[in-house]
């Protein structure tokens, strides 16, 4: 579904990844692990066409197409969708109204119909009871005034509303407690399908007991270092990155 | 050395040329006093610290030739009652109890408009051509719709003059429009008398053509318990400025003031704005926004005066803009004159470019570019356009917005 090859980035004259590798197909969830710092944001936002990046060695095909030729709306209409770490408030847009915009706007793009009003409010429900995110959060602002917590939820909420082929999640568990990351979770595992994949960045192994990744991939420095079943996980948590550290440098 | 030509040309003179005295039964003292003052004057300048920011070159500049012609444009307020003003002249008018026009009272009928000596207010009046005068004794069933058309090249003085008695109600909604290739100067000064118990609600709708001039002041005195909103919404115009004077003269009462301006290329908008708390136990809130696109340029400036004995005031102000690019600029002061120690008041003025980061988040969910800035501004100016409490008036502005801008809601 998307390949990642020989991806080399600079901002503001800073080179942040040198040289990432990373395939994932249809059906796969993979997890990206690293220390802070790493590039792990980094990549999520480049991957979602965030501009003030610079794209020096690589490329990023993505069903075929070159990712990098997109702009973030037609990755978006593409079917990438990405949860951000620090989702933005936007006091006076409503989240329905703009999720139907932008509903509609990627069903335009596929050459579909606009969403009836009733569809439509069936389909809030339905993905709002998913991730049992709060009917009158899904009326608000969005996330305007939203806990940390509700913000992350709202984001796998218009995951679940958009319904997209590739999901990053950058960081979604953190600031949910526990039975939100069970909540938020198994959100995700419900709209898992063999035609989508996903790639979840976390620091928290737990996240990974509900969310079971097909690979772990250890993001250090720019580049992915080192790849394993979703037991290196439980290796990273318990030695933490020291021993990967030096096995690079020796 | 070169010796300097020091004549110096009156631009309010000029500007008098185009213009007959007035008709309407007005006090003769007062017209005398008005004119000696009109004679003595010129139009201010920068130097004058109310007209700092805002440059009348646009009027001293153009020449007005009194032509005019009929509009073709129409009301838009289905359930109103009515009344037209085209090219200062009365048009039709819908009767109610209680409307009657300037032209159509006498001198001991209107003994009660006053004009200060001000170069806009005593030219409006000594040249005033009509007007309403209301005196609402009674809550009507239907709001009211004043429409200003205009369509030529002249200058328009309308002076209107609005009562509610105690503890009635009235919704008006003024609106200024005119065709495209007009170019007139509209210079419209409007009292509200609001007295005990009475709730005025006040829309104004700016919609005139990108060459006209318009310059327009509310005097504003409000009773004991009364409640007065004005709502100053500017979609339009060459040039335009809003000076609002409100005068709480009695306890308990609220004040709303809420403004919307946008504007694009070579636009100018002005809103000049005071609250004079004279007594004690009053709320104002006054909340202005703007979105400014190309080389227009926007100047809000309001004044909040507590006087001495006016305790536990709550005022509360808020100015916030937004450039939609760089040669888009805003002047904005806020001015807070607090004589009386037990009271709440706060001021803010922003001005800022859009939010990138919302810009990218909504792109990211696959909005277009446009789309997303469309929907952040016309959600940043929504959130003061959803107090137009009359639905009918608020999806008018919102037809025009998307008219003009292309904004949805
Ligand atoms: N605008 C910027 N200018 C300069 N450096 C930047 C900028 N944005 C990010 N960086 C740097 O890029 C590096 C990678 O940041 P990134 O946010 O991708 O890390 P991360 O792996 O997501 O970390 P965390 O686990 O803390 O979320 C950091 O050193 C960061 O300081
Ligand atoms: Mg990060």
């Amino acid at each position: 579904m998307i390949k990642i090859k020989n991806l080399h980035a600079n901002i503001e004259g800073k080179e942040i990844l040198k040289g990432l590798d990373l395939e994932v197909n249809a059906g796969e969830v993979h997890a990206i692990m690293g220390p802070n710092g790493a590039g792990k944001s980094t990549l999520a936002s480049i991957l979602a066409g965030r501009e003030e990046y610079e794209i020096t060695a690589g490329s990023i095909t993505f069903d075929g197409i070159d990712l990098l030729e997109l702009s973030t709306e037609e990755r978006a209409r593409e079917g990438l969708f990405l949860a951000f770490q620090y989702p933005v408030e936007i006091p006076g847009v409503s989240n329905i109204n703009f999720l139907r915009t932008a509903l509609n706007e990627i069903r335009e793009y596929k050459g579909q119909e606009p969403i009836s009003a009733k569809d439509f409010m069936q389909m809030v429900r339905d993905k709002s009871a998913l991730v049992e995110l709060d009917s009158k959060l899904a009326n608000r602002s969005v996330n305007e005034g939203f806990s940390g917590g509700e913000k992350k939820r709202n984001e796998i909420f218009q995951m679940a509303m958009l319904d997209p082929k590739l999901a990053i999640l950058d960081e979604t568990d953190s600031g949910l407690d526990i039975d939100a990351l069970r909540i938020v979770a198994n959100g995700v595992n419900k709209l898992k399908t063999p035609h989508n994949a996903s790639i979840v960045i976390t620091h928290y192994q737990r996240l990974l007991d509900y969310i079971v990744p097909d690979f772990v991939h250890v993001l250090y420095d720019g580049k992915i270092v080192k790849t394993g079943p979703k037991e290196l996980a439980l290796t990273l948590e318990e030695k933490g990155y020291d021993w990967i550290k030096e096995s690079i440098l020796s | 050395m070169q010796e300097v030509n020091t004549i110096h040309e009156n631009k309010l003179d000029k500007l008098r040329e185009s213009l007959s005295k007035t008709s309407i039964a007005f006090n003769k003292n007062l017209l005398v006093e008005l004119g000696d003052f009109l004679e003595n004057s010129d139009l201010p300048t920068t130097k004058q610290e109310s007209w700092k920011y805002t440059r009348l070159t646009k009027l001293s500049n153009t020449t007005f030739s009194g032509f005019n012609e009929k509009s073709t444009l129409l009301a838009v307020h289905e359930k109103a009652y009515k009344i037209v003003f085209e090219n200062g002249k009365l048009r039709s008018k819908e009767a109610f109890e209680g409307l009657n026009t300037l032209t159509e009272l006498s001198s001991t009928q209107l003994s009660e408009i006053h004009a200060s000596h001000e170069v806009f207010d005593a030219l409006n009046l000594c040249y005033a051509e009509d007007g309403v005068f209301i005196e609402i004794s009674k809550t009507l069933d239907r709001p009211i719709e004043i429409l200003h058309l205009s369509n030529g090249n002249k200058i328009n003085n309308l002076r209107h003059f609005i009562r509610l008695k105690s503890n009635t109600e009235a919704n008006i909604t003024m609106i200024f429009c005119s065709e495209k290739e007009s170019k007139n100067f509209s210079n419209c000064v409007t009292e509200f008398h609001v007295e005990q118990g009475a709730h005025l609600s006040v829309t104004k709708i700016q919609i005139e053509s990108g060459q006209d001039i318009h310059l327009s002041k509310e005097k504003v005195i409000q009773h004991r318990d009364s409640n007065f909103t004005l709502n100053t919404v500017t979609l339009d115009g060459l040039f335009v400025r809003n000076e609002v004077e409100v005068a709480v003269e009695g306890v308990y009462a609220e004040t709303n003031l809420n403004g919307v301006y946008v504007a694009n290329q070579q636009q100018f908008v002005d809103n000049h704005t005071t609250i004079d708390h004279k007594v004690a136990h009053c709320l104002s809130n006054e909340l202005y926004k703007g979105v400014l696109f190309d080389k227009a340029t926007g100047v809000f400036n309001g004044k909040v005066f507590v006087r001495k004995d006016a305790q536990k005031i709550n005022a509360f102000q808020s100015n916030a803009n937004i450039i939609m690019s760089q040669d888009a600029s805003v002047n904005a002061k806020p001015e807070l004159e607090i004589y009386a120690d037990d009271v709440k008041c706060s001021h803010g003025s922003t001005t800022g470019q859009l939010d990138e980061e919302a810009v990218f988040y909504l792109r990211s969910r696959g909005l277009s570019d446009k789309a997303a800035r469309n929907l952040l501004v016309s959600a940043f100016v929504g959130q003061v356009l959803e107090k137009i409490e009359n639905t009918e008036i608020l999806d008018f502005v919102y037809g025009k917005l998307n008219e003009r801008f292309g904004w949805e809601y």
